[in-house]
C-alpha cells in the first residue's frame, strides 16, 4: 500500500505549498506557493526531496498528523515544540515517523509559519502545474481539514545528506527588511516616504497570506487622481487610499489600482513570510545599483 | 516608454496606451529572455518579472530599451456572446454619472463589440475594452467587501465579470450565469487576450 498522512488536526490555517505556479500571470492567475520559500526548501533537503517538492504550510502550529507506512519527515521555518507519540523531536532536523506513529506540532514561540516535509512530498494532484493553495483566488488543492488523508509521493534520488541543518529561527521582536523606493514613490509627499523608511509599523491581525497589513502614520499622497491597474509583485508595498500599507506577500492579487510606495528586497520575502501579528516592522531602503 | 525598477524583481514599463502594452508584451514574450519568470500587462504598463538570482533588473532593462513593439493582433475569429441580466446595484448610478440613464447604459454596454486586453484581479477577471468611452466611471469610493460571482461591473474605460465571489470596487450594472473561470476547463479563463465579447441583455431567470 502506498504511504500516506493522516490529518487529525490542522492549526490555525495548515496548506498545501510548493514553490508556486509561474507563467499564468497573464490570465489573472498569481505565483503563490510557501511565504517562507527558503524554509520550504531546507525542509525538501533534509528529507531528500527536490527543493520544490510539496509540504504543508502550517499557520501558528497546531498541526497533528499520523503516519499510513514508514515516513520520513522534516520540519523547518517558525520552531514548534514537535512530538513524535509524546517524544520530542528536533526542527531542522529529518525525523522518522514509522507507520502509525503521531507527529504533534505545538504552537512556535516565533514567526509564523512551520514546513513540514514528507520524503516523497505530498501528492495531491497538481493545479496548473503547481501544487500551491492560493488563498485569495481559492486555487489549488483543497485546504486540509481533520480527517483528510493525504497521499505521500515516491521518493526520488537519495535520502537527505544531512542531519541537522543550521538556520536562524525566525525573530520575535523587530524585523528590519530592505526596500527599493517605487515604482510609485513620487505619488506621495516627501514627509510621507521618510515616515517609510523612519516609523515602526506594526503587523495587524488581518494579514495573511495575501499580504502583511501594517499599521502606523498613515501615508499621504501627492497626487490624487486614480491610478491606472498595474501589476503587481511579491513584496510590493501598495497603499490604499485609508493609507497604511499591505505588503504583498505570495497570494496577492496579480493586478491593483493603488500606488506601491517600495518594495521589498526580493532576499528579505521569506523574513516578511514570517510575520506575526502585532510584531513591529522597519524599512530601510537598499543602496540602489542601477 | 519608461522603466521603473520593481524591487529588484521586476521592471514596471510604462508605454502611452494599450496598444503599446500588447505590443510590447508579445514583443518581450518572443524575445524569450533569460530570467524572466512572468509578466504582468495591463492599461499602460507591463510589468516583467525576473528571478534576481538568474539576472539582474539593470541587464533586463537593458534588453528592454531595445525592444521594438510587435504588432499585435486582436479581433481574431475567438468571439463569446455573453447574456446579462441588468439589474446591477449601481446601474443607476452609472445612468446618472454618465449621462445616459438606465436605458441608454444597458445600450451602450451591448451595442459595441469588447476586446479582452489584459486579466488580473483574480484568475479569469478580464479587463474588456470597449469601442468608445461613453461608459467610463471610476471605482466606487467604498469598495464593496462582497462581489457574487457573475456581477458584470465597470471601472475606468473597462468592463468584466467577476469570475468568483470576493471583494470589489467596481461598478455594478448587471450579472451573468456564465462561468468566466473553471480551472477544469482548458484552458480555465473564459476571456483571453485578443478575443472579442457582446454582451447580450436577457431577461431575469423565472423561478421554477
Amino acid at each position: 500500500m502506498s504511504a500516506h498522512l493522516e490529518v487529525l488536526a490542522t492549526g490555525p490555517l495548515t496548506t498545501v505549498q510548493d514553490l508556486g505556479r509561474f507563467g499564468h500571470n497573464a490570465w489573472g492567475v498569481t505565483t503563490s506557493g510557501a511565504a517562507d520559500r527558503g524554509a520550504l526548501r531546507l525542509a525538501n533537503r533534509l528529507v531528500g526531496n527536490p527543493e520544490g517538492t510539496a509540504a504543508l504550510e502550517v499557520t501558528l502550529g497546531g498541526l497533528v498528523v499520523r503516519a499510513r507506512g514508514d515516513l520520513e519527515v522534516a520540519t523547518a521555518g517558525a520552531r514548534c515544540p514537535a512530538r513524535v507519540d509524546g517524544v520530542e523531536v528536533g526542527h531542522n532536523a529529518p525525523v522518522r515517523l514509522p507507520d502509525g506513529a503521531m507527529l504533534e506540532l505545538g504552537p512556535p514561540a516565533a514567526g509564523l509559519r512551520t514546513y513540514l516535509a514528507v520524503r516523497g512530498g505530498i501528492a495531491v494532484p497538481p493545479v496548473l502545474g503547481s501544487r500551491s493553495t492560493d488563498v485569495l483566488a481559492g486555487l489549488g488543492p483543497a485546504v486540509p481539514r481533520a480527517g483528510d488523508v493525504l497521499p505521500v509521493g515516491t521518493a526520488v534520488g537519495g535520502r537527505g545528506a544531512v542531519d541537522l541543518a543550521p538556520r536562524p529561527d525566525p525573530s520575535a521582536g523587530e524585523v528590519l527588511l530592505r526596500v527599493r523606493l517605487g515604482p510609485r514613490h513620487d505619488w506621495f509627499t516627501q514627509r510621507s516616504r521618510s515616515w517609510l523608511v523612519s516609523t515602526t509599523w506594526t503587523v495587524t491581525a488581518d494579514s495573511n497570506r495575501v499580504g502583511v497589513r501594517l499599521d502606523g502614520p498613515p501615508l499621504e499622497r501627492a497626487r490624487h487622481v486614480e491610478l491606472p491597474t498595474e501589476g503587481m509583485a511579491p513584496g510590493a508595498l501598495q497603499v490604499p487610499p485609508a493609507g497604511c500599507p499591505v505588503l504583498f506577500l505570495t497570494d496577492h492579487p496579480v493586478t491593483g489600482g493603488y500606488p506601491v510606495i517600495a518594495v521589498v528586497l526580493a532576499a528579505d520575502l521569506d523574513l516578511a513570510g514570517q510575520l506575526r501579528p502585532g510584531q513591529t516592522v522597519r524599512f530601510r531602503r537598499a543602496p540602489t545599483t542601477v | 516608454m519608461r522603466l521603473l525598477p520593481f524591487g529588484d524583481a521586476g521592471v514596471l514599463v510604462e508605454v502611452a496606451d494599450l496598444d503599446m502594452v500588447l505590443g510590447l508584451h508579445a514583443a518581450v514574450e518572443a524575445a524569450r529572455l533569460e530570467g524572466v519568470v512572468d509578466l504582468v500587462a495591463a492599461a499602460r504598463t507591463l510589468l516583467v518579472r525576473i528571478d534576481p538570482e538568474r539576472t539582474t533588473i539593470a541587464t533586463v532593462m537593458g534588453t528592454l530599451r531595445t525592444l521594438r513593439p510587435l504588432p499585435s493582433a486582436p479581433g481574431r475569429a475567438d468571439a463569446v456572446e455573453v447574456p446579462v441580466v441588468y439589474d446591477g446595484d449601481d446601474l443607476a448610478a452609472v445612468g446618472d454619472a454618465t449621462g445616459l440613464g438606465i436605458r441608454g447604459v444597458v445600450e451602450a454596454h451591448t451595442t459595441q463589440t469588447w476586446t479582452v486586453a489584459f486579466a488580473g484581479f483574480a484568475p479569469g477577471f478580464g479587463y474588456l475594452v470597449g469601442e468608445d468611452d461613453r461608459l467610463q466611471v471610476p471605482r466606487r469610493t467604498d469598495p464593496r467587501t462582497r462581489v457574487p460571482a457573475g456581477a458584470v461591473g465597470l471601472a475606468d474605460r473597462f468592463t468584466g465579470v467577476y469570475p468568483r465571489a470576493s471583494p470589489g470596487g467596481w461598478q455594478l450594472i448587471g450579472r451573468t450565469e456564465v462561468s468566466v473561470w473553471d480551472h477544469d476547463r482548458d484552458p480555465p479563463a473564459l476571456f483571453r487576450p485578443g478575443m472579442q465579447v457582446r454582451f447580450v441583455a436577457v431577461g431575469a431567470a423565472v423561478a421554477e
